[in-house]
């Protein structure tokens, strides 16, 4: 007891004193532990699972036997959970709600990413156990909340602007478009030529659902607006936001913007973009390879989304890494997502199953712009991009602009009636 | 063969309403007989062969609807804007979760329980009709008639969610529908169409339900009415009306009872094939699962402790109304047990059937 108080005492002088760190009285007891996260401490070693998706290509189960040849004392187990999104998470917040151990490290979709730190589902991770400098910039934005980092970058996803080289060029049009109304311009010049007959101009992803936010967002952040600020609150009736709107709303009406595409889902526009219905789409680099096998193979090119006075800014997708709360051996679940989320394995997974990497060089390596022409456009793309809001009632947000957003497409709400309309729902909650 | 069948359940209904309704002093005939077997004895021995399945309905039926009852008593856990945590206890808010349903949900409440009730009694009428018709092709003796009835009983077969998403291609801005149809109706949109298209899927996969039922109904039916109704010089039509009906009433109810409930619970079909949180298809199951999804398990309970509510009026009123109403011998058999045996009889026969 008495030494106790004066080791406090001495410490407590020293660290008045000569401001030295907490490391150098802690390391007595069992204090050191939170140091650099928080309460968090990595404690225990032993086997472990990684809970995603499943996963189509076949590289996650490489990498991870890669691991376990190096560990064989710290396996790490693949769960796979189902394809859609919505049952990832529902699967990983029962898992949460019942405080289970059975998922150790998580394989959060970005947008998640304030819901799961808010309910303390997942723990706060050491920053600089993490290389974040050298990833894009937005793309570690996705991993934080509140400033605090509570995820590991892993994949990265940002919009693209796909066009009908074949046909810009027989139109007389040397380069892609930079904003809406070169595009329109554009698809002004091409619909006169013969072949163009039938086609519409632009699509994105239109339909009532989780890629409608997407498009919303990029819309409004193209014109110069936001969504929801830095600390989460929502600026959306503003004259930017309704610029973007505009810009959606009023394409469907002239036309400019097939009517149909209200029901366009991703696979949805990159079939009618493969069978010649379109001349612009806005989709994801995955759709790059399938087009290449399509018969628009050859007569297509990616570019930088656009926007209303410039090149536009894209919603970012992609997956992070998180570790769960009530999880056993974290400090081997800590060292797993460091390798998992290394830039060797970034490599792998873009080498083999073209998962856009958070790593900045990787996207300027010349073997893989060989194999992926599109990395220098998807690079350009990411770091202009916006997060989609990062609050903790994501599910709410995402309702609320998926109502409103649909409400102007689809002719039912005037933009301005929607984004007001938006503007009151998303402020109730945020407030929760 | 019956009486191997049936005792747990006629044992621990005969002593049952005698017991509950002492105003009863004439049981009828046909009824006399059960009960004086039902002595004390084996009133205990039913008891006893009983509790079983009491304990397994309690643990698997009463448990989880009291425990969603008192979770709608409870809110949603709030965000502590110092630390940016959510808090970890739920609040006692007692009846606020009804109020706010009623209250500032009301709009989308309302909306889905009329979408809830209008598929319902349209899905359950059209497959009343179209199953009965099933049911009379199945039932006729003609070449190649084990292949139409299983060609009758593969959209029953397919799983809702994937049948969804076959009606989704079907209903695709470019797919058959549409190319049926000659013009572009974009199905999946909000609108009427929508429910249409909800409509014609549930339609096609479901009368089917009611065919298979009817059949059952439609086999036990001796060929000597028919014959009889032949000599009299009735009409197609006629036998149809005065016999088949009549006689396949309560297989036919109990289909539609089914059905009813089944619609009454919809959600992976118009969540799959139109979407979620399109105000023209959303349903009261939908708007539960909804709040659960966003992590609001007390409104999520609330929505559903509704819907079970409705369920169970409506299978009340459904067996009150048309069970009282569809015995010849109702008025002489008494109201109580004829309802009672009624609404056990086909359940017995369609278990043979399926059997």
């Amino acid at each position: 007891m008495k030494i106790r108080t004066t080791r406090a005492l001495q410490c407590s002088t020293a660290l008045a004193a000569a401001g030295l760190l907490v490391t150098a009285c802690g390391s007595s007891g069992d204090g050191g532990a939170g140091a650099s996260a928080g309460s968090t401490s990595f404690q225990g070693r032993g086997p472990i699972t990684y809970v995603a998706g499943k996963d189509t290509s076949g590289v996650v189960p490489k990498v991870i036997d890669r691991w376990n040849r190096l560990h064989p004392k710290e396996k790490v187990t693949f769960i796979q959970l189902p394809t859609d999104a919505d049952s990832q998470r529902q699967q990983m917040i029962q898992n949460a709600e019942t405080k289970s151990d059975a998922y150790t490290v998580l394989s959060l979709d970005v947008v998640w990413t304030s819901e799961f730190a808010a309910h303390q589902w997942i723990d706060r991770l050491p920053e600089k156990q993490f290389p974040l400098r050298t990833m894009l910039k937005p793309v570690v934005e996705t991993a934080k909340y509140r400033g605090n980092l509570y995820a590991a970058p892993a994949s990265s996803d940002g919009g693209l602007l796909y066009y009908r080289t074949d046909l810009l060029k027989k139109a007389g049009v040397t380069r892609p478009p930079a904003t809406w109304s070169e595009m329109t311009a554009d698809c002004a010049k091409v619909k006169k030529l013969p072949e163009a007959k039938g086609m519409s101009c632009y699509a994105g992803q239109f339909q009532k659902y989780e890629g409608l936010t997407v498009n919303f967002a990029e819309a409004v952040n193209s014109a110069g607006g936001v969504v929801t600020d830095a600390n989460g609150r929502p600026h959306v009736d503003t004259p930017e936001a309704k610029k973007g709107l505009d810009f959606l709303a009023g394409s469907v009406k002239d036309g400019t913007i097939p009517k149909e595409a209200v029901t366009y889902q991703e696979e949805d526009g990159r079939q009618a973009f493969q069978s010649g219905k379109l001349i612009f789409l806005r989709n994801w680099p995955y759709v790059y390879a399938l087009a290449e096998k399509s018969k628009a193979a050859g007569k297509f090119a990616v570019a930088p989304l656009p926007g209303l006075n410039g090149p536009g800014s894209s919603s970012l997708g992609g997956h992070n890494l998180a570790l769960s709360s009530f999880a056993k051996n974290k400090a081997t679940a800590l060292d797993f997502m460091k390798f998992f989320s290394s830039e060797d394995s970034a490599g792998t997974f873009l080498r083999d199953a073209s998962l856009a990497p958070p790593y900045t060089d990787l996207y300027d390596n010349a073997s893989l712009v060989k194999q992926y022409p599109y990395l220098p456009v998807l690079k350009q793309s990411i770091l202009r991009a916006v997060p989609r809001p990062r609050v903790v009632q994501y599910g709410d947000v995402t309702s609320a602009i998926q109502q409103e957003t649909y409400a102007a497409l689809t002719g039912s709400k005037s933009s301005t009636q929607a984004l007001k309309d938006l503007q009151n729902d998303l402020q109730h909650a945020t407030a929760q | 063969m019956a009486d191997i069948k049936i005792p747990p359940g006629t044992a621990a209904d005969a002593p049952g309403p005698t017991a509950l309704r002492p105003g009863r002093h004439s049981p009828p005939v046909g009824l006399r007989r059960q009960r004086a077997r039902a002595t004390a004895g084996s009133g205990r021995m039913a008891a006893l062969l009983v509790s079983p399945t009491l304990l397994v309905l309690s643990i698997v039926v009463l448990y989880p609807t009291v425990m969603a009852l008192k979770e709608s008593l409870y809110g949603t856990k709030g965000l502590d804007p110092k630390t940016g945590f959510i808090r970890t206890t739920e609040p006692f808010v007692g009846l606020r979760n009804y109020g706010d349903i009623f209250g500032t949900g009301g709009d989308r409440f309302w909306n889905a329980f009329w979408n809830t009730t209008f598929f319902t009694v349209v899905t359950v009428g059209l497959e009343t009709l179209i199953g009965v018709a099933m049911a009379l092709i199945m039932h006729k003796a003609f070449r190649g008639r084990a292949l139409v009835r299983a060609g009758i009983l593969v959209p029953w077969a397919v799983p809702t969610a994937i049948s969804a998403l076959l009606w989704r291609w079907i209903f695709n801005s470019n797919g058959i529908a549409n190319a049926l149809v000659g013009h572009q109706i974009l199905w999946t949109t909000e609108g009427f169409h929508a429910k249409v298209a909800v409509i014609i899927a549930e339609v096609w996969k479901t009368a089917p339900f009611i065919g298979l039922l009817v059949l059952a109904g439609l086999q036990v039916i001796p060929k000597e009415v028919y014959e009889a109704a032949r000599i009299d010089g009735a009409s197609a039509l006629g036998q149809f009306w005065h016999i088949t009906l009549p006689l396949v009433k309560p297989a036919l109810l109990v289909a539609v009872l089914f059905r009813c409930l089944d619609a009454l619970r919809m959600f992976d079909l118009p969540y799959i094939l139109v979407g979620a949180q399109k105000n023209s298809v959303e349903t009261l199951s939908m708007l539960a699962q909804n709040e659960a999804s966003n992590v609001r398990f007390g409104p999520a309970s609330a929505y559903a402790v509704l819907l079970f509510l409705y369920v169970l009026l409506i299978a009340l009123a459904f067996v009150r109304v048309l069970g009282t109403d569809l015995a010849g011998d109702g008025g002489a058999a008494g109201k109580g047990a004829g309802r009672n045996r009624r609404v056990r009889v086909p359940a017995l026969r369609r278990a043979e059937v399926t059997a």
